[in-house]
């Protein structure tokens, strides 16, 4: 083997193990620490294996004694580890959110760092399930450090923190997505598998829309609760505002509440939440409205008749969307259709909004409004399309008009010849 | 004709204007026929789509507004509600391009037959300065409809201005009414674009025409070296015109099929705060010297690619100008044709350079 090649080789093991030594390739040992806690463990590489030198704390300058206890100013690992100096050593789960409250709920010790930082977390998680859990003294319950992590804890505007809006389901499946786990909760497991595929799943994990919903905007962030009946509607709303008001504001919603059905939820279901479509609607076996509405009854003719009202109207809008595009093509007018179709557009998603007033009343109305709008529109449409019709004869009359004199010369100037 | 010359009209006309040289011009202008007479009818066909851009432009002037905030709009009031405003837009912006384009085929067609050589002279000096102009009324126009598109190419246009040694940043500055394009801009263009260039233009074609009428029709040298017996003419008037005429009702078909099939879009209104769209290019006469610029490094002989790029162009065209007052002397170069082969360099150089623009 040439020297070079061996040189090569040897280059590439020792990056490999280089790279296996773990906190050391993290950059680590870029740190300018000076407390013996630092300086001993990574002597004798006995770090935590999860430390980031991105780790929030260290960033702050915040010792491991924080958290462990002892005294960092001692080379002696007999008096920096003492129990008489306040070592801790790995906190027991059961303390952890007291451990980590006696910072951060303290309100005067936040201020020197993240003066806007909410200090009622540890209040929160107590009203938690994962909380109330782990006060009954289940070891398995979520806490601080299993969102967060232990040694590599990043702001939540961090992209690389565990919390950061896009790798929040996946961090909350870590425990939530274990059936083996799960299953001493009675909790399904398929949380995060129903969500993936979700309009809400879609929007944030695939085109990385942060301001698509995760799971602790539904469910909250410290107090983590499944939000009941009562709620769902509020919390639905918090985005879906219009919808939820015309929920709330209609008759349904008090048949709801009494027959105890769970508001949105009831037909848009909770994880696994698709795209709403007209066939939602109506009488025919995908609606959902056919769940509760029989043949016969004010319900289903209601149902009925917003179908027919929103699919009669989308339907319209889709023809006169189609005959915009083909005038574009045409290289015709498009800028007055263009603007009536925007509003148009703007009619449609009203209308699928006011369909949660179950007033059909309200929807017929909406819907002539905006009839009464696309038919100027696709009057338009049929005006530019005749016209370039028109103008394809007045060429072709003008063409044979100029062969004609093409002609006309071409022979008299043969004449001539 | 002579029925004509014996009405009353012209004798009431002749009594008072005495048009006996135009009479004699009729009459007694020929124009010889040869393998390259077709050439002869570019001039025409240039002069045919100068009128028809003013023509067209004068009709788009009852509508066009130059301001930066109603520019654009006023183009789409053309173009959606004047009657015909559609035909007349598209008709004025290709016969824009193909003005130039006849203009450049023109001029080297007078090159390659040596029709620039004594005494035709001033006729060719004049007629590069027409190119030029119509240049500038092609670069002047392009900012006019106050589009995305022709909003950053005029950006770009003046930049490289600006790249000009000493002189340079002033200029740039004088051209774009201020610091960056802008609605400064936009009134100087417009100025330049129906004032100046066409009073300029009209002077130079003025000068250009009588140049050609007061000399006649150039020969080649081999149609001169014929014995008078074999040298065949046509009349100027009416058998020289009459094939003009169909040439220019041909084109003028064309213009009508590119402007019914091949609309010019409007593109979107041009927004100052947004960034440059992808592809900024300039019109296809600019794309030589563009493209050129672009494979310049970025320092060359101390200087800088671009500035020296720009040095070049400048200098090449003024030599191209003067090329009849340049006598070669050394009889190797002359009789190994050396002229025509630099010419035939310089066309090749911008067809490819162009092609390239578009492709790279």
């Amino acid at each position: 083997m040439h020297m070079s090649r061996k040189l090569l080789l040897l280059f590439i093991v020792f990056q490999i193990f280089n790279l296996n030594r773990g906190y050391s390739a993290t950059g680590i040992d870029s740190l300018k620490i000076s407390t013996s806690c630092f300086i001993c463990h990574k002597e004798t590489e006995n770090l935590p294996a999860d430390i980031s030198p991105d780790d929030a704390h260290l960033q702050a300058a915040i010792s491991c004694a924080g958290c462990h206890g002892g005294d960092d100013t001692s080379d002696d690992p007999d008096i920096s580890m003492s129990r008489t100096h306040g070592f801790k050593g790995v906190p027991l789960k059961k303390d952890i959110p007291q451990l980590c409250g006696k910072c951060h709920s303290d309100i005067n010790f936040m201020r020197k760092y993240q003066p806007r930082m909410a200090t009622d977390q540890v209040d929160q998680y107590f009203q938690s399930i994962h909380g109330k859990q782990l006060l009954r003294g289940d070891q398995k319950v979520a806490d601080c450090t299993s969102c967060h992590t232990a040694h590599a804890i990043r702001p939540v505007s961090d992209p690389r923190s565990s919390v950061y809006a896009l790798n929040l389901p996946a961090t909350c499946n870590h425990c939530h997505g274990d059936s083996m786990l799960m299953s001493k909760y009675k909790l399904k497991s398929d949380a995060y598998k129903m969500y993936r595929s979700s309009v809400h799943g879609i929007a944030l994990l695939d085109r990385k829309d942060t301001n698509a919903p995760a799971c602790n905007d539904c469910h909250g962030n410290h107090g983590a609760t499944p939000p009941g009946i009562e709620s769902i509607a509020y919390v639905c709303g918090t985005c879906h505002m219009n919808n939820s008001q015309y929920f709330s504001e209609s008759k349904m919603s008090k048949v709801f509440s009494s027959s105890g059905f769970h508001s949105c939820e009831q037909c848009h279901g909770h994880h696994y939440i698709i795209p709403p479509t007209d066939q939602m609607l109506g009488t025919d076996s995908s609606s959902v409205c056919i769940k509760c509405h029989k043949s016969g009854d004010a319900g289903y003719q209601a149902a009925k008749d917003i179908y027919d009202q929103v699919t009669g109207f989308a339907k319209l809008y889709a023809q006169a969307e189609q005959q915009l595009q083909e005038i574009r093509t045409k290289g015709m007018n498009d800028v007055e259709i263009g603007f009536t179709l925007q509003e148009s557009r703007q009619h449609l998603i009203q209308l699928r909004t006011l369909v949660h007033t179950f007033d059909v009343g309200k929807i017929s109305s909406k819907s002539a409004e905006g009839q009464k709008l696309l038919a100027g529109a696709i009057d338009m449409e049929k005006f530019e399309i005749k016209e370039f019709y028109w103008r394809r004869f007045g060429f072709g009359i003008s063409t044979l008009a100029f062969v004609i004199l093409i002609i006309a010369l071409i022979l008299k100037i043969r004449q001539k010849k | 004709m002579n029925h004509f010359f014996n009405s009353k009209m012209y004798r009431w006309l002749d009594e008072r204007l005495d048009l006996e040289p135009v009479k004699n011009l009729i009459v007694h202008k020929t124009v010889p026929v040869h393998k390259h007479t077709l050439w002869y009818y570019l001039g025409g066909v240039t002069l045919f789509l100068f009128f028809i851009q003013v023509f067209t432009g004068i009709l788009l002037l009852m509508y066009y507004q130059p301001t930066e905030d109603t520019a654009y709009e006023s183009i789409q009031f053309i173009l959606n509600k004047v009657h015909f405003g559609w035909l007349i837009r598209n008709i004025h912006s290709w016969g824009a391009n193909l003005m130039i384009f006849f203009a450049f085929v023109h001029m080297f067609s007078v090159f390659f037959t040596r029709a620039y050589e004594k005494p035709r002279e001033l006729t060719w000096v004049s007629g590069f300065i027409l190119l030029v102009l119509a240049m500038a009324f092609g670069f002047s126009g392009y900012l006019l409809p106050w589009n995305e598109l022709s909003f950053f190419a005029t950006k770009v246009g003046t930049d490289i201005v600006g790249t000009i040694p000493l002189i340079g940043e002033k200029l740039k500055i004088i051209i774009r009414g201020g610091d960056d394009v802008s609605g400064a801009t936009l009134s100087r263009f417009f100025g330049l674009h129906v004032a100046i260039l066409p009073a300029l233009f009209t002077m130079l074609l003025a000068l250009h025409l009588s140049l050609v009428q007061r000399q006649g029709v150039s020969e080649p040298w081999f149609f001169k070296m014929l014995p008078e017996i074999k040298k065949r003419y046509i009349s100027f008037f009416p058998d020289f015109v009459m094939r003009d005429m169909l040439l220019w009702l041909i084109i003028n078909l064309i213009i009508l099929s590119l402007a019914v099939f091949y609309p010019w879009n409007l593109g979107l209104k041009a927004d100052p705060l947004s960034s440059a769209p992808l592809g900024i290019k300039p019109e296809w006469y600019f794309m030589f010297m563009f493209q050129t610029l672009k494979f310049l490094p970025p320092h060359l002989l101390g200087i800088e690619g671009e500035t020296l790029g720009v040095l070049f162009f400048g200098l090449v065209a003024i030599l191209w100008m003067m090329l009849p007052f340049i006598k070669i002397k050394n009889k190797f170069l002359y009789q190994h044709r050396f002229t025509p082969l630099l010419g035939i360099l310089g066309l090749v150089f911008i067809i490819v350079m162009t092609i390239l623009g578009y492709i790279l």
